[in-house]
């Protein structure tokens, strides 16, 4: 007989999403709670992310990763929560039963009046993308080559090009030319960056790093180890343009080219996924299509920013203990809910879906733009009636926006809430 | 006029700053730590330096360490050489201090995180 306990919360993901999520709903009277971690510590990614930058909106102060990690590790070690490290959820359910298996307790099977997952994401590595070359050692993801250097004290090589201009890898180029190797070139395949401005300022700039935007990799050469790589130029479509190789003599290649909510439990349980963001559609609830089951941080959609993926796991840890603490069978959730449509201009818009009632009070509007505006407007109709426009002068796909629809703002009884950008004439 | 990108939180205003005589003018940021950053880039550019040192008996290889403060920008290249002579032992509190006086900048180097004793 598989052994079954019962948790009234169970949290997957000991990151910054699922401690923010685990800690807001004990303060909120949730009494039996679990953390689930398949990693040998809590804190998650952020244990590797040692550099500074973390915390600014959430403390009001400059933390490194593991700092930002320990706040909350220490607020979750008050109590009331409990732990399972070195644990994998095997099986996730509709009905809020897992199966979950370690090496210690064999496997196990958890019945949760409420779930919220926090799995995160993970980076999209060359398979994904189809390099053309030879498969020598030296090709690696930037989360990797942060961790052999960081966490476990591997220098990963001497001379370095780096594709994708994403925040890893822009950080990384810093690390590895500190670390004292040579990072020659940030390859990035679109005529923009993908990474914050200040990271291209204080990580590229700094220490004169080439950032060559339209390029990407065509040709790997090596057979046991890297040897170099070709660069090549893009055109608007993407497509290399023959004559504009260049060979660069390297022993490593790292690859910052996107990050993938990690959803193969949220499928299992039959929630509803967002082709845009990769993660379950959720309301301003966090609460994903399956009712009892909340999502917050990296899973739902990849954040720039760890505040924000706190603020937000917050809002799912007092949704899922609300629920639990009502008591009230599970219910189905209201039938007429506001979709918001990602419009002109518009990637993904977070939340999917707003509850009638959700949208009679404040609700933050996440978004992404599909490229650079320099100036520009985002407009929000509830129903093809405008209801908010704002300018901002600079938009980028990677600087998530963030928009608030105050309290009474969005008509009683609208069906949808479309936002789209309206570039100045 | 020096154009720059303020690194102070990720916003990254684009501002422009100038010195008129005696005083700085600082325009395109929208707050005042930007100002101040954008005056200090010019006098005397520094920044915080985080990185690892060897740490024995804990249950990784590297402990994450950072300048308390941040230190002049030309002196990083020597404060990363200074770093990497350090090894400590297990268990290591976070916030305790590494390396006292950093090449006489007067910021210390502190943990960034706990490590436990294994």
């Amino acid at each position: 007989m598989r052994k079954v306990i019962h948790y009234e919360l169970v949290v997957i993901g000991g990151g910054p999403g699922g401690l923010a999520a685990a800690v807001e709903a004990r303060e909120s009277g949730v009494k039996s709670i679990a953390v689930i971690e398949r990693d040998t510590e809590l804190g998650g990614i952020l244990q590797q992310c040692i550099h500074n930058g973390f915390g600014l909106t959430e403390f009001k102060e400059e933390l490194t990763g593991p700092e930002y990690a320990e706040r909350f590790i220490r607020e979750l070690e008050r109590g009331g929560i409990d732990v399972m490290l070195n644990t994998m959820v095997m099986e996730l359910h509709h009905d809020r039963r897992l199966v979950v298996t370690s090496a210690e307790k064999g496997i196990t099977e958890i019945h949760a009046g409420a779930v919220i997952l926090a799995m995160g994401c993970r980076e999209r590595t060359r398979g994904a993308i189809a390099i053309p070359g030879t498969r020598p050692a030296g090709v690696m993801t930037a989360g990797t080559a942060q961790r052999y250097i960081n966490v476990e004290g591997y220098r990963v090589g001497e001379r370095v090009v780096i594709l994708g201009s994403g925040d890893i890898g822009l950080i990384m180029a810093r690390r590895l030319t500190l670390e004292g190797a040579k990072v020659l070139a940030v390859a990035e395949v679109m005529p923009f960056s993908g990474g914050l401005m200040r990271n291209i300022v204080q990580c590229l700039e700094d220490y004169e790093i080439p950032l060559l935007l339209s390029h990407t990799v065509t040709d790997i050469i090596g057979r046991d180890r890297v040897e170099g790589v070709v660069l090549q130029q893009v055109d608007e479509k993407l497509n290399p343009i023959p004559g504009t190789e260049k060979r660069y003599e390297c022993d490593t290649l790292l690859l910052s080219v996107g990050l993938i909510p990690e959803n193969e439990l949220s499928r299992m349980a039959g929630i509803q996924i967002d082709p845009m963001t990769r993660g379950p559609r959720v309301n301003e609830q966090m609460e994903t299509s399956v009712p009892g089951i909340f999502a917050c941080g990296n899973v739902v959609h990849v954040h720039d920013l760890v505040d924000f993926v706190t603020e937000e796991s917050r809002c799912a840890g007092r949704a899922a203990a609300q629920k639990v603490l009502a008591k009230a069978e599970v219910a189905d959730p209201p039938k007429i809910e506001i979709q918001t449509i990602a419009g002109t201009g518009i990637g993904y818009v977070m939340p999917q879906r707003i509850t009638q009632a959700g949208a009679a009070d404040r609700v933050t509007l996440m978004m992404r733009v599909k490229k650079v505006y320099k100036g520009a407007e985002i407009s929000v109709s509830a129903d093809d009636r405008e209801i908010l426009r704002k300018p901002f002068g600079h938009l980028a796909p990677g600087e998530m926006v963030r928009l608030d629809l105050s309290s009474g703002l969005v008509p009683s009884g609208s069906r949808t809430i479309g936002i789209e950008v309206i570039e100045k004439q | 006029m020096k154009e720059m990108v303020c690194i102070v939180c990720p916003k990254g205003c684009h501002m422009k700053v100038e010195r008129n005589q005696e005083e700085w003018i600082v325009t395109g940021n929208s707050c005042n730590r930007g100002k101040l950053y954008a005056i200090e880039e010019q006098r005397n550019p520094s920044r915080v330096v985080p990185t690892t040192v060897a740490v024995s008996h804990g249950m990784h290889p590297r402990l994450p360490v950072k300048t308390a403060r941040p230190i002049p920008k030309q002196l990083i290249r020597r404060a990363m050489e200074e770093i990497s002579k350090v090894e400590v032992d297990a268990p290591i509190e976070q916030g305790q201090v590494i390396i006292e006086n950093l090449l006489g900048t007067g910021v210390d180097v502190v943990a960034s995180r706990r490590m436990n004793r294994v």
